[in-house]
């Protein structure tokens, strides 16, 4: 049974992946993306690892999914097709993909993997705990740093996307002249 | 005593011409004429005192006149033997040609300030004037070859700016291309020369050079070359340098065409000074010259100079603008004076050469530049150079007229006349050395008179010619020059020239040789009365004459086609046999190679440049790509 | 672990989503996609984290930790990136990349 659904899985992970990279419609190749992730995160679910697989679902296809679909949405027409790279460009990157995964696989595929047989289960107990710890393999300052990240993240986040209204005003007359170096 | 004063004889002329070339717009012209005079006249001032003090003052020390060093220091060093200095020599020679420098360069000054009047660029004129008198001075003053040579390329310099004085005219332009080709072609020699000179002595210094003793001069003179000594050639490449400048045969082409500069300069530059300057270096290095091969480099000297005297005396029977038949003439004039260096001995009275020439030098400055001088004034009048356009002009130029006649006399050798006492000088000089050499040079003074006064006779004699304006006589600033110089004229033959100048610096009693001087006038006088018969009145002879002469006339009417000859060379030998090739070369081969270097460096940047794309993507592709290839190839083929 | 489902399986599989993201990022020509494929990069590379920490070090907890992390460093740039990408289509009113290589000449 879990073999059956983890094979289904797999096969949603990546036949919508190639369909999010290759589709022309942006909103579709966003909307594949989330499928991607969610079915990502039922992996996570299967190997019992429930709190990462909410927090999957909650960031990655909450947030950061409608985050891109706002900005899809800000900048793009939704009936405009994506610009293709030129077939040359495709076949080159098909190829390199192609050949780095005939590197990876048989390295993988012929280690020998120490696998311990067990059924634990995680809980989001054990999860805080360890990542508020003091003690040695505690993660308690990665965990800070990951804060201050988000922090700054915000902050640069709303100064980036407000642009001149925050008071870094810029003059009509430069805004021009950039817009003539861009139109060169 | 102290001659450190004498810095400032070279120095005035050349802060007037920083002054009047900085503010040429502003200063107003007759303002630049009278700083320029006045600069040129302390000069002048400051020389005759310096001769004052060094002949009559300070004299003569233990029997000879002492070269003194009245400023010297090291300008640049290259190493301990090799070095060159800059500095100022006090000699007799010197101190002469101060003189001569300065007084024809003030005179020249003072009537540039009637003549050039209007002129554009009037100020600049006078910049010019006071360049090369700076660079001429310092010439004349150098205590060492490379010195000279600094100096001898400054009067180049500014001989060639003012000869182009007149920009607009292409013919001036021509000239001054001309001028500055062949006398730069000539100091190349000069040049070599000095180098070897420096080389086989180790020293640049005249004093060193010309008070070598007779083992020194055995260990100089020891290298030899084709069967003469090393400082043989190197004397004779420098008389090259000195005669691309003192126009001797063959380099003398630029001389005639010079004449397109105003005439002020004429008198000053192409008559009077720079182009003595040759037979001023040959003096200088007199008794290198002297000594070295038994003084083989001086019978060149003295052939050169017979030649170039006899060439430019018959060139100007010929010629009809009367500035070219002078500069013939002052060509002719020094041919006479290398002549005398040439012929000249080293002790005594046998340095009578030596003396006779530096003399002729000096009275030639005068009633050469008084001639041109006079020539400007009756251009002035008559606005043209050609002596077909004036006759009859000795009432309306008074003043004028008797000047030049004064000068004519001097020239033509007239007893009582200053040339007659240097050129008597000369010809006993050659009488006692060369036979040949001497009947040359009383041909020649034959010529002269004749030519001289077929001038004289042609502009004030004759028929009247009509003239556009009314000619009348020139303003004071041009007259008094005219007269100060005919007074010069007939007065330098008066200065007792052999008790101060000569080869060994000792002088001895000069006399003249009635016997031979008879000799000389007959020729003079029997050369006039020709020129008086023919030219007097308006007759016939001269075009029998020419008939008679026919081909032999019309080349040297041509000047020989040296001129011709000069383009043949370059043109249809060096450009087309050797140059052309060598462009070819050049250009196909050296350059075809850098081209291709150049040029496959640009294609293949243009095709590579695509991969510089300036996308992320594209970089990260040829990252991982790298990656992907570098471990395949390690992992299954290595 | 998920029974009957060995860790080569998965490794695999992550391996295919890897290349998928990487062939993804260099084909896209608009910045969007492109901050897609990356997602899909490091989602890979989080599965694997999980998975290890499973299979292999069942007793440690730091895969589990580092999954987090990734996932908020993640969220982080996503959010940088769409304002930068919104701040740019103000200016240029594009979001293609060949609208951003105006330096490099």
């Amino acid at each position: 049974m879990e073999r059956i659904i983890f094979y289904i899985l797999a096969a949603i992970i990546i036949i919508f992946a190639i369909a999010s990279v290759s589709s022309k419609k942006m909103l579709r190749a966003v909307i594949y993306l989330l499928f991607v992730l969610i079915a990502i995160s039922g992996i996570y679910f299967m190997v019992d690892y429930s709190f990462l697989g909410a927090v999957q679902l909650a960031v990655y296809a909450g947030g950061v999914i409608v985050l891109i679909i706002f900005s899809v949405l800000l900048v793009h027409h939704i009936e405009l097709n994506l610009e293709l790279a030129s077939t040359k460009k495709r076949v080159i990157a098909a190829l390199i993909s192609f050949t780095g995964i005939a590197m990876v696989l048989p390295v993988i595929l012929t280690h020998k993997f120490n696998v311990v047989e067990n059924s634990r289960t995680i809980e989001v107990k054990d999860i805080g705990e360890k990542m508020l710890s003091y003690d040695s393999g505690g993660f308690i300052l990665p965990f800070e740093v990951i804060s201050i990240l988000l922090l700054a993240v915000m902050i640069g986040a709303i100064v980036i996307a407000k642009g001149n209204r925050l008071g870094l005003k810029e003059n009509q007359e430069t805004r021009d002249k950039k817009q003539d170096i861009i139109n060169q | 005593m102290d001659y450190s004063y004498t810095i400032l004889i070279p120095l005035l002329p050349f802060i007037t011409f920083l002054i009047l070339g900085l503010g040429s717009f502003k200063i107003k012209p007759n303002l630049a004429g009278l700083i320029g005079s006045a600069s040129l006249g302390t000069s002048l001032i400051l020389s005759l005192y310096t001769a004052y003090n060094y002949f009559i003052k300070v004299g003569k020390v233990d029997g000879a006149y002492e070269a003194v060093y009245a400023f010297k220091t090291t300008w640049m060093n290259f190493t301990p033997t090799l070095h060159i200095d800059m500095g100022i020599l006090i000699d007799p020679i010197s101190v002469m040609m101060l003189i001569v420098v300065t007084l024809i360069a003030f005179l020249v000054n003072v009537y540039s300030i009637g003549y050039m009047k209007g002129d554009t660029g009037f100020t600049k004129f006078f910049a010019f004037l006071s360049l090369f008198s700076f660079s001429m001075l310092g010439l004349v003053l150098a205590t060492n070859l490379f010195q000279i040579y600094i100096f001898w390329e400054l009067v180049g310099v500014s001989s060639f700016l003012l000869i182009g004085f007149y920009y607009t005219k292409p013919s001036a332009i021509i000239a001054a291309k001309k001028a500055f080709i062949v006398t730069r072609f000539a100091d190349l020699f000069f040049l070599i020369g000095i180098l070897l000179m420096g080389y086989y002595t180790g020293t640049f210094d005249f004093a060193e050079l010309t008070s070598a003793d007779s083992s020194q001069l055995a260990e100089w003179t020891s290298v030899t070359f084709m069967g003469m000594s090393i400082i043989t050639f190197s004397l004779i490449l420098i008389f090259i340098g000195g005669a691309g400048k003192s126009a001797m045969f063959p380099l003398h082409i630029w001389l005639p065409d010079a004449m397109e500069g105003p005439t002020p300069v004429s008198a000053l530059i192409h008559a009077a000074t720079m182009v003595v300057a040759g037979v001023y270096l040959v003096a200088r290095l007199f008794n290198v010259y002297y000594v070295a091969d038994d003084g083989l480099a001086l019978e060149v000297v003295a052939y050169v100079g017979a030649f170039s005297s006899l060439f430019a005396a018959i060139i100007a029977l010929t010629q009809n603008d009367i500035k070219r038949v002078l500069a013939f003439s002052t060509m002719s004039q020094i041919g006479y004076m290398m002549l005398a260096l040439g012929v000249s001995g080293y002790e005594g009275h046998d340095g009578l050469g030596y003396m006779a020439s530096m003399w002729h030098l000096f009275t030639h400055a005068m009633f050469k530049g008084l001639l041109f001088l006079a020539a400007g004034s009756i251009i002035h009048a008559v606005h043209s150079n050609m002596l077909k356009d004036m006759g009859s002009l000795r009432k309306k130029l008074p003043i004028t007229h008797i000047t030049f006649l004064i000068a004519t006399l001097a020239i033509a050798g007239i007893p009582f006349f200053s040339g007659f006492f240097s050129k008597d000088e000369i010809l006993l000089a050659a009488h006692h050395h060369n036979k040949f050499l001497y009947f040359v040079g009383l041909f020649v003074a034959g010529l002269t008179a004749f030519y001289m006064f077929r001038l004289y006779f042609g502009i004030f004699w004759g028929k009247e010619k009509t003239y556009s304006d009314k000619v009348h006589e020139n303003p004071k600033s041009m007259t008094i020059p005219l007269m100060i110089l005919a007074f010069m004229s007939i007065a330098a033959g008066y200065i007792p020239f052999s008790k101060y100048i000569t080869a060994d610096r000792q002088g001895f009693e000069g006399h003249i040789d009635w016997n031979m001087a008879a000799i000389a006038i007959a020729t003079a006088v029997l050369g006039i009365a020709l020129a008086y018969v023919f030219y007097k009145k308006e007759t016939n002879y001269p075009e029998k004459v020419t008939k008679a002469f026919g081909i032999f006339y019309k080349w040297a009417y041509d000047k020989f086609y040296m001129d011709e000859l000069y383009f043949f060379i370059t043109r249809q030998i060096i450009f087309k046999r050797i140059s052309a090739p060598f462009a070819w070369f050049d250009k196909k081969i050296i350059d075809g190679t850098m081209d291709l270097i150049g040029n496959t460096t640009v294609k293949t940047s243009e095709k590579i440049k695509g991969t510089q794309s300036g996308r992320v993507q594209d970089y990260a592709m040829y990252f991982i790509g790298g990656i992907v290839v570098i471990t395949m190839v390690v992992k299954y083929i290595m | 672990m998920i029974n009957g489902i060995s860790i080569y399986e998965i490794l695999t599989l992550t391996t295919i989503l890897f290349f998928i993201g990487v062939y993804g990022f260099f084909t896209r020509k608009n910045l969007i996609t492109i901050l897609m494929s990356i997602e899909l990069i490091l989602n890979a590379s989080a599965i694997n984290f999980v998975i290890i920490n499973t299979y292999l070090y069942p007793e440690n907890l730091q895969g589990a930790i580092f999954s987090v992390f990734i996932i908020a460093v993640a969220a982080a740039e996503t959010a940088l990136a769409v304002a930068i990408i919104i701040n740019l289509y103000k200016m240029i009113t594009s979001v293609e990349v060949k609208g951003t290589e105006l330096m490099k000449y």
